[in-house]
C-alpha cells in the first residue's frame, strides 16, 4: 500500500517533488496569509473587552499553534528516518528545526506584547508560558546537537533521538490551559463543537492558521532541497544540476 | 565468549564492576556532592542571610544545586569506556543494550544520587527550611533524582562522541529537567503550607516509572548512533 512513497526516499527524486510542490505552498502562503491578515487587522470587528489590541491574536496563535505541530512534524520525519534508516526523513527533521525555533520564539514574543496590554506584564511563570520556553530550549538542543557533529549522517540521527525525547512536552503545551488554572486563556478554537468566538474573528484566525502552516510547509521544503544539494554534493545528478546552472 | 549468563548476573556483575571503579576514584563520589554543598552554600551569601527568605527559597535551591550536581556527574557516565573501548565491547555483548545501560545508570545514581539525598537535610537546616517540609524533601529526592540520571544519560550517550559535549549536554538535558523540578519544588512548598503532596509525588513516580521504562531505550539507541 505504502510502496509508492518508498520511492520518494531517494534523494535526486525528493529533489525533485519538493521543487515542484514549493510554488504551490509558497503561493497559498502568500495568499492565506495576505487575505487572513487583512482580514483580521483591519475589517474583523473590534473586540468589545480587549479593544484593538486582540488583534495580535491573527499572528500569535498561528505561531503557537504551528510551533507545536512543526514539532511534531519533525519528531515524526526523524522517527521515519531512525525506524526505516531513510536519509532523506532525517534532512527533513534537520530542515525544520530552525524554522520551528523561530516560529516558537515569534510565538513567546507576540504573547509577551499581547500581555503587557491584558495582564499588565511581559512574563508570567505560568504552565503554557512556560512550556513554550521549554520548547524553544528542545529546538535550541536539537539544532545545536545536529551541528556539532563532523559527520551529518551521525549528526541527523543523534538530533533525532533528541527530538523524539522531547515530543513528551507537546502534550504537556497543549493541556497546560486545561489542567493548571493559569493566565492564559483556554484555547478558543474548538473542532468538535462551537468555538467560543465570533466567525468574524474565527474564520480570518482559521485562514491565518492554515496559511501559517503552508508558510512553513514551504520554508521547509527549501531548505530540505538546500540540504539534499549540500549532503549530495559528489553524486553525478547534483552536478549536472550545478553545470545546468552554470557553477564551475 | 562464555555462554549462558543470565541477564542478571549481566546485569549486577555491571553494577559491581562500576561501583568498584567509583571507589577507586573516590573523587567522582565526592566532587559532585562537594559542588553541590558549595552551590547551596553560595545562595545565602548571595540572596542574604535572612531566614524567611532563605526558607522560601530553600526547596528551589536544593533542587536547582541538585539537577546541576547531577548534570556535572553526569558527563563521566560513558566517557572512560567510550574512550578504552570498553563500552563497544558491552555494545557487542549478547546480552541486551537496555539492560546493560540501566545497570550503567543505576551504580550511577548509587554513586551521586545517593549521597545527595544523604546530604540534604543537612543542607535544608542551613537553609531555614520548614520543619514540615523535610518528608517532602526526601520523598521528592528519592523519587526524583533516579530520574535525573536516567533523562540525563540519554544526553551523555548522545553527547559522548564529541570532544565539547559539556556545555552542550546542559543545553541538551536541562529542558527535560524542568518539569521534574517543577514539581518537586511545588510538593516541598505544598509540604510546608501543611497542605497535602501526595498527588505531586504520584506524578514525579509516574515519571520515574515512565523514564525507567524508556529511558533505557533511547539510551542504547543513542550509544548506537554516537559510537556508530
Amino acid at each position: 500500500m505504502w510502496k509508492w512513497l518508498h520511492s520518494y526516499a531517494d534523494p535526486e527524486r525528493a529533489y525533485n517533488l519538493s521543487g515542484k510542490l514549493l510554488p504551490w505552498f509558497a503561493m497559498l502562503a502568500t495568499g492565506l496569509i495576505g487575505i487572513g491578515s487583512v482580514w483580521g487587522l483591519v475589517f474583523a470587528p473590534t473586540d468589545y473587552q480587549q479593544g484593538d489590541s486582540y488583534r495580535i491574536i491573527f499572528i500569535h496563535v498561528p505561531a503557537a499553534s504551528m510551533s507545536m505541530a512543526a514539532y511534531m512534524a519533525m519528531a515524526s520525519s526523524a522517527f521515519v528516518g531512525l525506524v526505516w534508516q531513510i536519509k532523506s526523513a532525517d534532512w527533513a527533521a534537520a530542515a525544520i528545526a530552525p524554522i520551528g525555533a523561530v516560529i516558537t520564539f515569534i510565538a513567546l514574543i507576540t504573547g509577551a506584547t499581547w500581555g503587557k496590554p491584558m495582564w499588565g506584564t511581559w512574563w508570567v511563570w505560568d504552565a503554557r508560558l512556560t512550556a513554550e520556553l521549554v520548547l524553544l530550549f528542545l529546538y535550541l538542543g536539537v539544532i545545536s546537537l545536529y551541528a556539532s557533529f563532523e559527520d551529518k549522517v551521525l549528526a541527523a540521527r543523534a538530533a533525532g533521538i533528541l527530538a523524539i525525547v522531547g515530543v513528551i512536552n507537546i502534550p504537556i503545551i497543549k493541556y497546560s490551559v486545561e489542567w493548571w488554572s493559569s493566565l492564559h486563556q483556554p484555547s478558543t478554537i474548538k473542532i468538535t463543537e462551537k468555538s467560543s468566538m465570533s466567525s468574524d474573528m474565527l474564520y480570518p484566525l482559521l485562514i491565518n492558521i492554515v496559511g501559517f502552516g503552508m508558510m512553513i510547509g514551504a520554508i521547509t521544503l527549501i531548505r530540505f532541497r538546500a540540504e539534499i544539494l549540500a549532503r549530495n554534493g559528489m553524486r553525478p545528478w547534483v552536478r549536472e544540476l550545478a553545470k545546468a546552472e552554470g557553477v564551475k | 565468549m562464555k555462554k549462558g549468563i543470565s541477564f542478571r548476573q549481566a546485569f549486577f556483575t555491571l553494577l559491581k564492576r562500576d561501583l568498584q571503579i567509583a571507589i577507586r576514584h573516590k573523587g567522582d563520589i565526592f566532587n559532585p556532592l562537594l559542588f553541590f554543598i558549595l552551590v547551596v552554600t553560595l545562595f545565602p551569601l548571595g540572596i542574604g542571610p535572612e531566614p524567611q527568605i532563605l526558607s522560601r527559597v530553600a526547596p528551589g535551591i536544593i533542587w536547582v544545586a541538585a539537577l546541576l550536581a547531577s548534570m556535572l556527574s553526569l558527563e563521566r557516565l560513558f566517557k572512560a569506556d567510550f574512550v578504552d573501548g570498553s563500552l563497544e565491547q558491552m555494545l557487542l555483548s549478547p546480552q541486551p543494550l537496555p539492560l546493560m545501560v540501566l545497570a550503567k545508570v543505576l551504580a550511577h545514581w548509587i554513586l551521586t544520587g545517593v549521597p545527595l539525598i544523604l546530604i540534604a537535610p543537612l543542607l535544608a537546616v542551613l537553609l531555614h527550611l520548614d520543619g514540615n517540609s523535610y518528608g517532602a524533601l526526601m520523598a521528592t529526592l528519592a523519587l526524583g533524582t533516579p530520574v535525573l540520571s536516567l533523562l540525563g544519560a540519554i544526553g551523555v550517550a548522545l553527547t559522548v562522541g564529541l570532544h565539547k559535549g559539556g556545555v552542550l549536554l546542559s543545553l541538551l538535558i536541562l529542558p527535560l529537567y524542568i518539569p521534574v523540578l517543577i514539581f518537586a519544588t511545588s510538593a516541598i512548598d505544598a509540604a510546608g503550607l501543611n497542605l497535602p503532596y501526595s498527588g505531586h509525588l504520584a506524578i514525579i513516580g509516574a515519571m520515574l516509572v515512565g523514564s525507567l521504562i524508556l529511558a533505557p531505550f533511547a539510551i542504547g539507541a543513542s550509544l548506537r548512533v554516537s559510537t556508530n
